[in-house]
């Protein structure tokens, strides 16, 4: 059967916008518009506009305990107030990563998820398994969501929607819009102050155009979203996450909450007593050479792992990556070599997280 | 100066002996923003169609292949800070080696701009 690859919203308005086009988790998606390092200087030094919308979207509502959804997710539902969204997994039973995504309380008995478009189908299966009563829609193709990005961010909101509420991070309001119901979060997936818009769809490119059509934004693609994410160190499902991949060897132990039950519970408790086998770690090349998923990791000649993701950091100016090595291996690991197995090969040094501070995520210290 | 260009996309002008390498605008526009280029040493002997430097871009690693043999004589130091220069100027400041060529009858395994343009249609 042939593989079909999806439309945004928006897409029209890409290609009038000259964008580069290309396939993404199942869908058509602005690569970039102009240069993808323009693009990726601009969310950093002012502000961009990101085409999001093909992320997933589900709406529960209902009895938050009885229906069994506590236990479906890692974060606990029950303790986040209303009006604030906390990052979780969904985990298989060997404590996996089927998912990462994020959980929004809109009120006792609604929340929403929004989970990667990859996942989507899955991850809608799989709680509508897990969950007992209440009811699951899932609202993905209805709902386009733009991400604002950069630390202009706050006034070209207020500008733009007129919207001026002061939110702090993680935290989202419904705004009313255009006879329509927004969602505006406090979230991103950049390093600066920014915000996803979740709009109908219906109402989107009206949005969008009202955003583009600001003398400070600059509509940026997804090539230079994954400069930006690398640099904060932000992990990827299907890349640093994998359904063989744990939160706690991926370094996300933070986010975990083991006073609550959780499918996966047991397999992260035993991984916590008995050690991790490998370790998520952080690295910038020593020179301009980008260590590319799939490049292998060595201590002198002995492979000990491999690249999971990797870009050009140009606060950096140099090439900067994520990947995991074998947890034997003589830590704290400082020094490595990255290499294609053929003919590349190049030193780097291991680093802690996030590659970029300067970000304006907090600006307002909120 | 005669200007010549390969199917990969290097175009070199040459001057009496010397020839002057880079890639093309469609190299440059098909690659992306640069961010590295390995340049060749001085002395390096080259061989034509032969890997002569290694470049990166955000999007790929890729191998820039020498026009024609000959031996190096100079690498274009700029790029190593500046990079972008190819994007920006692939023809004519973003140059990447000069050569000393060895045999001009190599010349005559190249297009010439009208072929090469010719070429730039089927693809």
């Amino acid at each position: 059967m042939k593989k079909i690859i999806k439309k945004l919203p928006l897409h029209d308005i890409h290609l009038g916008l000259s964008a580069k086009m290309g396939d993404f988790a199942g869908w058509k998606v602005p690569l970039f518009y102009k240069s993808i390092i323009e693009e990726y200087k601009h969310c950093r030094e002012k502000v961009a506009l990101f085409d999001i919308s093909h992320m997933g979207e589900f709406i529960f509502e209902g009895d938050i305990k009885k229906s069994g959804l506590e236990e479906a997710v890692t974060p606990w539902i029950k303790k986040i107030p209303l009006g604030r969204s906390r990052y979780g997994f969904i985990l298989n039973q060997a404590g996996g990563i089927i998912d990462d995504l994020v959980i929004f309380k809109i009120n006792e008995s609604k929340i929403m998820f929004v989970v990667n478009a990859a996942s989507e189908s899955i991850d809608y299966q799989i709680l509508q398994e897990r969950i007992t009563g209440g009811k699951l829609e899932n609202i993905s193709a209805k709902t386009a969501k733009i991400d604002l990005q950069g630390p202009l961010a706050k006034e070209i909101l207020v500008e733009v929607l007129n919207f001026k509420a002061d939110i702090p991070y993680f935290s989202f309001k419904e705004f009313n819009y255009q006879g329509e119901k927004l969602l505006i979060s406090r979230t991103g997936y950049t390093g600066e102050l920014g915000y996803e818009i979740f709009i109908p769809n219906n109402l989107a490119s009206f949005v969008w155009d009202q955003f583009i059509n600001n003398k400070d934004v600059m509509p940026a693609g997804f090539a230079a979203r994954d400069i930006l994410r690398l640099e904060m160190g932000y992990s990827l499902m299907g890349n640093e996450l994998k359904n063989t991949i744990t939160p706690i060897e991926a370094g996300l132990g933070k986010f975990i909450n083991f006073n609550k039950d959780f499918v996966g519970k047991t397999a992260l408790l035993k991984q916590k007593e008995e050690g991790v086998a490998k370790i998520k770690v952080a690295f910038s090349s020593s020179s301009r050479r980008i260590p590319r998923s799939g490049y292998k990791i060595y201590d002198q000649d002995r492979e000990i792992g491999e690249v999971t993701s990797g870009t050009f950091s140009s606060c950096l100016c140099s090439g900067i990556g994520l990947g995991y090595i074998n947890s034997d291996c003589t830590q704290p690991m400082k020094n490595i070599f990255i290499g294609d197995e053929k003919k590349i090969r190049f030193g780097a040094e291991v680093v802690e997280l996030p590659f970029y501070k300067q970000g304006s995520l907090k600006k307002d210290n909120n | 100066m005669d200007t010549y260009y390969t199917k990969n996309h290097e175009w070199v002008k040459i001057e009496d002996n010397i020839a002057t390498v880079g890639i093309t605008e469609y190299a440059a526009a098909q690659l992306g923003d640069v961010v590295f280029i390995d340049l060749p040493e001085i002395g390096k002997e080259c061989e034509q169609d032969k890997t002569l430097a290694e470049i990166e871009s955000v999007k790929a690693a890729s191998d820039i292949y020498a026009p024609l043999s000959g031996k190096v004589i100079e690498s274009n130091a700029k790029l190593d800070d500046a990079p972008e220069t190819i994007n920006n100027s692939p023809e004519s400041e973003g140059w990447i080696a000069k050569i000393e060529l060895s045999n001009l009858d190599e010349t005559k395994n190249l297009m010439d701009k009208e072929q090469y343009s010719k070429h730039l249609e089927t693809l």
